[in-house]
């Protein structure tokens, strides 16, 4: 069973590419793939010019440590028996960054930059909140000086209003440590926020990317389009055209041959070939889509 | 016309063993009429999930009812009854669905059997006859091949659809009343969107009210009749949701607001309330909300603001609103205080914005 098939996309230093897709679209496997967490059947993953596969395991090791991720509930990534401190450290003292006398002082400055106060280091994962568990995984992330983080639905678990806590905190912290992004997510208004560019994945696959600006803006996939469609507008007083999709997705066992997309497709110019052929990225608009029947200005009638 | 549920000064206490007993909501009214939604909103820790279940009677063990809350729904006052004749409510004429689907249905029983389960247990019926009205439910919250679906595991479904499967177990018993607690939360977006839709539909369709429960005000708007926002188990603002979206009157409503990520405008920093909401046992003296509040003047720090009219059935608890001409905020920086907009637009030009427009303003600082 193929899970993702045929993702190729690339990550400049600084920049923040997001992932974006329902359950099941396969982001988090790409997120995994890429820090070789998972390994891929096919493919190259190279990070800073080299590829990940040819690496020995102490190079492997030494990569790894420009490269961090932080998970969507960060309590089952915290191990509850070790004090904040402790887990922070944990990167620091396996890729000796500092002296072991200076690690104290590494932590604590690290929970303050997160915005949490340098005495938590000695409580525990469950005297914490969401958000502040979120930080504490983030402090960990950032504990080895990474260029590269892969932020697996960060704020999906958390409130609204500490959402944009987490967010902002991200946002900083991009511009003081030039941090690059992969930003795995669901909800394409937070997207919104922090994206440069943006892939949207459906069944394992790429069907659009490009511009932050043009995907959200002028999406031309009709999946694309659906989900823009499908965010909520905070304003009772706004008649918002809704294209709500039919049923859920196909199995991936069981893939439609043609396009992933034909079972739910809406395009009203949708044909025999959807069935049939299997789409490839093109140039439409300003980003690349992977329909029959896309065209430019196919998004500005939906939104 | 009286309402279909009248709750009056909710108050709910958790004893402990040793020190005094926590109050976790604290003094909560509200109406609901028959096919209304009213949408009850708030962070996480401000009581709205227990204020949820006070109503069937589901409170957690140790969580009391204090003697003067009244719980009348249809003119029965549901505090003062005993565990066997609430059981005629539960689940009958008031039902509820949570947030998770997948722990609140059982792995090893076929979703038929579980609907059917439950209709039995209202309705006197003979097993086929339940397995009929199974998948009729099913058939009804909008499952595709509900005669083939009936037979289905949870563990075989998607998300979005043992969503629906709680949905129908929750109409079994024909309910007049459903308190959905967070129902889109675990949910795609996409999903989300059908699911808001299923439950406005069956609003319709049954008459039947809804109280929605959310962290996400977002999803309220076009949902709801009504919101109430909830802080640290007190009221701070009710209205309806066109007054509330255009004209939010509490600071921490603004501030609530202002976090939602939006698909237009900017992007970038959102504003953010700062800090999170006190434990029920650590709630500060004076306005609760008035350590992460942008705008807090003396009285704030040392009396309770009382929840007042500031329009028509526009409710709202703030002292800032009655603050003296040359009364200036000492809020906690300027750093709160970016969290609300910068120009404050009078109502009467707001409407007429809102006219010339077609619609209202988005209240977002720009």
């Amino acid at each position: 069973m193929r899970a993702v098939e045929d993702v190729s996309f690339a990550i400049a230093a600084g920049e923040t590419l997001a992932l974006v897709g329902e359950s099941g679209s396969g982001k988090s496997t790409v997120g995994r793939a890429v820090l070789r967490l998972e390994e891929p059947t096919a493919g190259r993953v190279r990070f800073e010019g080299t590829d990940l596969a040819t690496l020995t395991p102490r190079a492997l090791r030494e990569a790894r440590r420009r490269m961090q991720i932080v998970f969507q509930d960060p309590f089952a990534s915290l191990n509850p028996r070790r004090t904040i401190g402790a887990s922070v450290a944990e990167g620091l003292e396996i890729h000796g960054i500092v002296p072991r006398e200076e690690i104290g002082d590494r932590v604590s400055h690290l929970l303050e930059e997160v915005g949490l106060d340098a005495s938590f280091a000695s409580r525990y994962p469950h005297e914490f909140s969401g958000g502040q568990r979120q930080r504490i995984g983030i402090a960990r992330a950032l504990a080895v000086a990474p260029t590269f983080i892969v932020c697996d639905e960060p704020v999906s678990a958390l409130d609204v209003s500490v959402q944009a806590q987490v967010l902002n905190l991200l946002l900083d912290l991009r511009t003081q440590r030039g941090l690059a992004y992969l930003f795995i997510a669901h909800d394409l208004a937070l997207v919104h926020q922090i994206a440069d560019r943006v892939a949207v994945m459906y069944l394992g696959t790429i069907v659009e990317i490009g511009p932050a600006r043009a995907v959200i803006g002028a999406p031309s996939h009709p999946y694309t389009r659906a989900l823009v469609s499908a965010v909520p507008e905070p304003d009772p007083t706004k008649a918002k055209t809704r294209i709500v999709l039919e049923g859920d997705p196909p199995s991936p066992s069981a893939l439609p041959i043609g396009c992933p997309f034909v079972t739910r497709c809406f395009h009203p110019a949708k044909d025999a070939r959807c069935s049939t052929e299997r789409p490839h990225l093109r140039p439409v608009g300003d980003q690349q889509v992977a329909c029959h029947c896309a065209a430019p200005g196919d998004g500005a009638a939906s939104t | 016309m009286t309402p279909l549920l009248e709750v009056t000064d909710l108050r709910i206490t958790f004893r402990r063993d040793s020190g005094p007993p926590i109050v976790a909501v604290d003094g909560v009214s509200f109406t609901v009429s028959a096919g209304e939604v009213v949408a009850l909103v708030g962070e996480s820790g401000c009581g709205k999930t227990l204020t949820g279940l006070a109503l069937p009677g589901l409170l957690p063990p140790g969580a009391e009812l204090d003697a003067t809350t009244h719980i009348r729904f249809n003119g029965t006052d549901l505090a003062g009854l005993s565990e066997d004749a609430l059981r005629g409510y539960r689940g009958r004429r008031i039902a509820m669905i949570f947030q998770d689907p997948l722990t609140s249905l059982n792995p090893v029983m076929r979703v038929g059997t579980q609907i059917a389960e439950a209709i039995r247990a209202h309705q006197q019926v003979s097993r086929g006859e339940a397995r009929q009205r199974a998948i009729a439910l099913l058939g009804e919250v909008g499952i595709a091949d509900p005669e083939e679906r009936v037979d289905s595991y949870p563990h075989q479904l998607s998300g979005g659809m043992r969503q629906r499967v709680m949905i129908a177990i929750a109409l079994a018993g024909e309910p007049e009343l459903l308190v959905a607690d967070e129902p889109t939360t675990a949910l795609d977006v996409t999903v989300q969107a059908q699911i808001l839709e299923l439950l406005d539909r069956l609003r319709v369709s049954r008459r039947m009210a809804v109280l929605l429960i959310t962290h996400d005000l977002g999803i309220v708007a076009g949902r709801a009749d009504r919101v109430i926002v909830m802080y640290a188990g007190r009221i701070a603002e009710t209205a309806t949701t066109v007054a509330l979206f255009a004209t939010p009157a509490h600071p921490y409503t603004r501030g609530l607001f202002a976090s939602i990520p939006r698909i237009e405008g900017s992007s970038g920093r959102l504003p953010s309330i700062p800090g999170t909401v006190p434990r029920p046992d650590q709630w500060p003296i004076g306005c609760r909300f008035h350590p992460r509040c942008p705008v807090v003047i003396a009285n704030c720090r040392e009396v309770q603001p009382p929840l007042e009219a500031v329009a028509t059935s526009h409710l709202a608890a703030c002292w800032w609103r009655r603050r003296r001409p040359g009364e200036h905020a000492t809020g906690p920086g300027r750093r709160a205080r970016q969290a609300l907009p910068r120009r404050r637009i009078p109502q009467r030009q707001c409407a007429r914005r809102a006219r010339r427009r077609g619609c209202l303003l988005r209240h977002r600082s720009r």
